[in-house]
């Protein structure tokens, strides 16, 4: 982890009509960190990223990812991330070898290097044997994997990945973190969400959006130590406890 | 007839894929009973078996002392089932949707409405609301109001609280701990392993098979290898030097802690200890720990 | 009974909140109507014309004069043989000729009576139907201002090509739109929102909740059939309304001939349902395999006389093709149920067919 910031948010407000999705975002991620984006489902992480991605514009606030304005340079980000989603991972009628070299293609990266780096894919994972199959024949397990490793294929700076692991069998889970690892440790920074709690124990730092606002942001170690909680769930309880007795 | 789910040697497959192997379920009358396994483990095909939605290879079943191949009619009205997805008109409101389901099962809302209350009162101030525009908590508790209003004897739910938040995760077993306490038998589904101990009875599930029933505790019980639990700030590194150590069976992060699986009860505490300071100044405490169903799983997935 | 209430309320829920369904169910039938009527109505202007003259006296000379001085009319060539009218037909460049018997001013003066032919393109029967009454109007004028005794010119009309003799289909286009739109609504949409049901996951609910499947059926078909016969009244009103278009036979007949067709194209929908995994697929099938057919192969917009043999044989298999002809003998020609029997045991006996198949195929449970 180096002291430069990737991401930059700063008073970022997203309305829609009269609803209010983001309000008043300040936070940044630093390079190489792995950031864990938490919340309760309708709390807004999902406006959150597609702003951070380049795909939906802010109401106000100032955002910049990898050096770049999300306003005047959008597309200069979106060659400099990565995203992955449960829901959308590769095309199920291509083989692994024509997905990677699909997405590779539209990042720009060069044939040669699209070779070396899928000869150096299939050793790391070890899948000479899956390389021409069909994703739809593929395990969850491994779909997942290779989406992320998709997603990186073209070195961005920062990679999104959204419930990466949603029912992914406990060994599977553990690898797919163990690529996030690696990812780190070559430089690229990782902007995660997940509803396992025990993974948001493997973050640097976390913040946890409650209605639209950051309630919480830190080290799992400073959360755990200012809420007085034994783990993350924890502190996630406590934070969304907390919320519902303020409504009331 | 005690139980409410009595199922053996149930086969199924799909074209040469083999979705669910030999499998044997035993669910009590009024029990909680939990599947746990991950996508592709035959979860949602053994739910569509039990509400008669397809139909079996080959075994016995016995859903609330029906057959679902022949009597699926009468079981119907037994039922309560809430699939995967949070299968609702998004274009209806909240109330219309409740009130579909009711008449389609020829009751009323208000009839059932003490059944249904614990779930539905949270949501009931935004009855007029379209589904469709219900925040990912409020859909599932929605859902669950629909497949309970008809007063089932035995509530199936397919994986309800996956991609939900652990808040709205937490306070959905409370609900179904509440409906459990009417006397209604609960056959759930999930793949969050930590869940596996708010069932009465489990059975792990992996690639169309049961791997292990019976309560949490008896399964976590016949867990045999030694297992310790490593506390420590420098989790990640920690984590590549114990995988070094050739006598442990498995090292794995657990949120913030990592469990050291001992093989064959080779090495001690003190032997673990020394070779990961042999290798490293960073501090750490390890200490004897018990098995969790997480632990069973994978070390049912590495052996 | 309660329950498949309950399942009715539910679907005509859906369709009033859906905008875009209400369009395809209200507006565009409309708009179809008058589109068609407006696009029809002004094909008339400057209608190519070639004059066959074998008399060429003052009076002839005279009438080809008042013809091309009339706003629709160009006389655009003179020809000198039958041979040539059909040869400029086959060029596509005149619409109709008009032959003059030899002796024109003779006969007339002398015979008070003389022949005058109008050859018609029928294959564009509402330019023929309107060239035809256009000529005759002038040609009789004509005669009318001659003021000689009861002398009269004798209009003949010969349509060409074979087919549509009797140039009633001008106002084909009623019966067409109405085939066309109670495809789409009661196929298309009824098929689509089945689909929709297997796609959400609700219709797992449905099939393990005690409505029978024949209940689920007729609850998801009943709403657009009563919309589609609604829908089949206004277009015959609209068409009888703002373009003339007749309905000189029963009403009641005409009516019940709709009603089967929509059953018959619910059936149709039903199979579609059956089929089709996704909405996506649902609706390519019904697109390709019912539209487009009901367009092109059931003589709405090409005669099917005029078709290769192939299609001929296929337009036999077009439920469409028995509606229109139906719909033309009733509303146009004024003809009652025992000249379109034929038509209506053919619907019904599809419909049955395409039920059968439905009911054997509806799965109780999931696919496996």
């Amino acid at each position: 982890m180096s002291n430069e910031n990737i991401i930059e948010v700063e008073n970022l407000v997203k309305k829609f009509g009269d609803f209010t999705a983001n309000d008043n975002l300040t936070f940044t991620v630093k390079k190489s960190e792995i950031f864990g984006f938490l919340g309760a489902n309708g709390a807004g992480k999902t406006t959150a990223i597609k702003i951070l991605c380049g795909i939906l514009f802010p109401t106000s606030g100032k955002v910049s990812v990898a050096g770049f304005d999300i306003y005047k340079e959008r597309n200069k980000i979106k060659e400099n991330i990565g995203y992955m989603s449960q829901g959308f991972s590769l095309y199920e009628d291509l083989t692994v070898k024509e997905n990677i070299e699909f997405y590779a293609g539209i990042y720009g990266v060069k044939r040669k290097v699209i070779k070396t780096r899928l000869n150096e894919l299939v050793e790391k994972l070890d899948i000479a044997d899956l390389k021409n199959k069909f994703v739809r024949d593929l395990p969850l397990g491994w779909k997942q994997k290779i989406a992320f490793s998709v997603a990186i294929f073209h070195k961005p700076k920062v990679v999104f990945l959204d419930e990466p692991t949603s029912g992914v069998d406990p060994i599977t889970r553990r690898q797919f973190w163990d690529l996030i690892y690696e990812a780190v440790e070559s430089g690229i920074t990782v902007f995660v969400t997940t509803h396992y709690m025990d993974e948001a124990e493997y973050c640097d730092r976390i913040s946890i959006m409650v209605d639209g606002k950051i309630d919480a942001i830190g080290t799992p170690a400073e959360l755990k130590t200012m809420h007085n909680a034994k783990n993350m769930d924890d502190v996630f309880i406590k934070l969304a406890r907390k919320q519902s007795e303020e409504n009331k | 007839m005690n139980n409410s789910i009595e199922i053996y040697n149930l086969n199924k497959s799909f074209k040469s894929v083999k979705a669910l192997d030999n499998l044997k379920l035993t669910v009590e009358q009024g029990g909680f009973y939990g599947l746990i396994g991950p996508d592709g483990a035959g979860k949602t095909t053994l739910m569509r078996i039990i509400t008669g939605l397809l139909l079996p290879d080959s075994g016995d079943i016995m859903i609330g002392g029906l057959n679902p191949v022949t009597d699926y009619r009468k079981l119907r009205l037994k039922l309560g089932y809430m699939p995967g997805k949070f299968s609702l008109y998004q274009d209806l409101t909240v109330e219309e949707n409740l009130s579909f389901f009711a008449k389609v099962f020829d009751t009323t809302i208000k009839e059932n409405y003490h059944l249904i209350a614990p779930v539905y009162s949270q949501i009931e101030p935004f009855k007029n609301r379209r589904a469709g525009k219900l925040s990912g908590g409020m859909k599932q508790k929605l859902a669950l109001s629909c497949a309970l209003v008809h007063k089932p004897e035995i509530l199936i739910l397919d994986e309800p609280t996956t991609g939900v938040d652990a808040v709205s995760r937490r306070e959905f077993w409370e609900m179904l701990n509440q409906i459990r306490q009417k006397g209604i038998t609960i056959l759930v589904s999930t793949p969050y392993m930590e869940e596996a101990v708010l069932c009465d009875k489990i059975s792990l599930m992996f690639d169309g098979k049961i791997i292990d029933s019976g309560t949490p505790t008896e399964i976590t019980s016949k867990f045999k290898e030694k297992i310790y639990i490593l506390k420590t700030t420098r989790l990640r590194e920690i984590l590549k030097i114990a995988r070094q150590m050739r006598e442990l069976k498995s090292v794995n992060a657990f949120g913030q802690n990592l469990h050291l699986v001992v093989r064959d009860n080779l090495v001690g505490i003190h032997e673990i200890e020394s070779f990961i300071k042999k290798a490293c100044d960073y501090e750490f405490e390890i200490e004897p720990s018990q098995a969790d169903i997480e632990d069973c799983f994978i070390d049912y997935l590495v052996s | 009974m309660k329950r498949f209430r309950a399942f009715l309320n539910k679907e005509f829920l859906h369709i009033f909140r859906d905008v875009r369904t209400m369009m395809i169910l209200f507006l565009i039938p409309v708009f179809q109507v008058l589109i068609f009527g407006y696009v029809i109505k002004n094909e008339v202007k400057d209608a190519k014309v070639a004059v066959l003259d074998f008399s060429g006296d003052v009076m002839t000379a005279a009438l080809v004069a008042k013809l091309d001085a009339a706003n629709d009319i160009k006389i655009v060539k003179t020809l000198y043989s039958y041979e040539e009218i059909e040869a400029s037909f086959k060029a596509n460049e005149i619409k109709a000729a008009i032959v003059f018997e030899s002796d024109f001013a003779k006969k007339f003066n002398t015979e008070k009576t003389v022949d005058l032919q109008i050859i018609l393109d029928a294959s564009d029967p509402n330019l023929a139907n309107l060239l035809n009454s256009y000529i005759s109007a002038i040609a009789n004028n004509y005669a009318r201002d001659k003021n000689i005794g009861a002398a009269k010119i004798n209009v003949s009309v010969e349509p060409r090509m074979l087919y549509n003799e009797n140039l009633v289909s001008a106002y084909m286009f009623v019966p067409g739109t109405m085939a066309l739109i109670l495809m789409v609504i009661t196929a298309l949409m009824s098929s689509i929102s089945i689909v929709k049901e297997k796609e959400m996951g609700t219709m797992e609910i449905l099939l393990v909740s005690p409505l029978k499947p024949i209940q689920i059926i007729f609850g998801k078909l009943a709403p657009y059939a009563i919309l589609s016969i609604i829908n089949a009244v206004s277009i015959i009103i609209i068409g009888n309304l703002v373009f003339g278009v007749p309905v000189l036979g029963s009403p009641i007949l005409l009516l019940f001939v709709s009603f089967v067709f929509i059953m018959m194209a619910l059936s149709l929908g039903l199979l579609v349902s059956n089929i089709a995994k996704s909405q996506q697929v649902a609706m390519f099938i019904s697109m390709f395999g019912l539209l487009l057919p009901t367009m092109l192969l059931s003589g709405f917009i090409f005669p099917i006389k005029n078709m290769p043999l192939a299609l001929q044989y296929i337009s036999h298999i077009i439920p469409a093709k028995y509606f229109l002809s139906a719909l033309k003998s009733i509303m146009l020609k004024g003809l009652g149920i025992s000249y379109i029997w034929k038509e209506i045991s053919i619907l019904i006996f599809m419909t049955i067919a395409f039920i059968g198949i439905s009911i054997k195929k509806f799965k109780i449970r999931l696919d496996s």
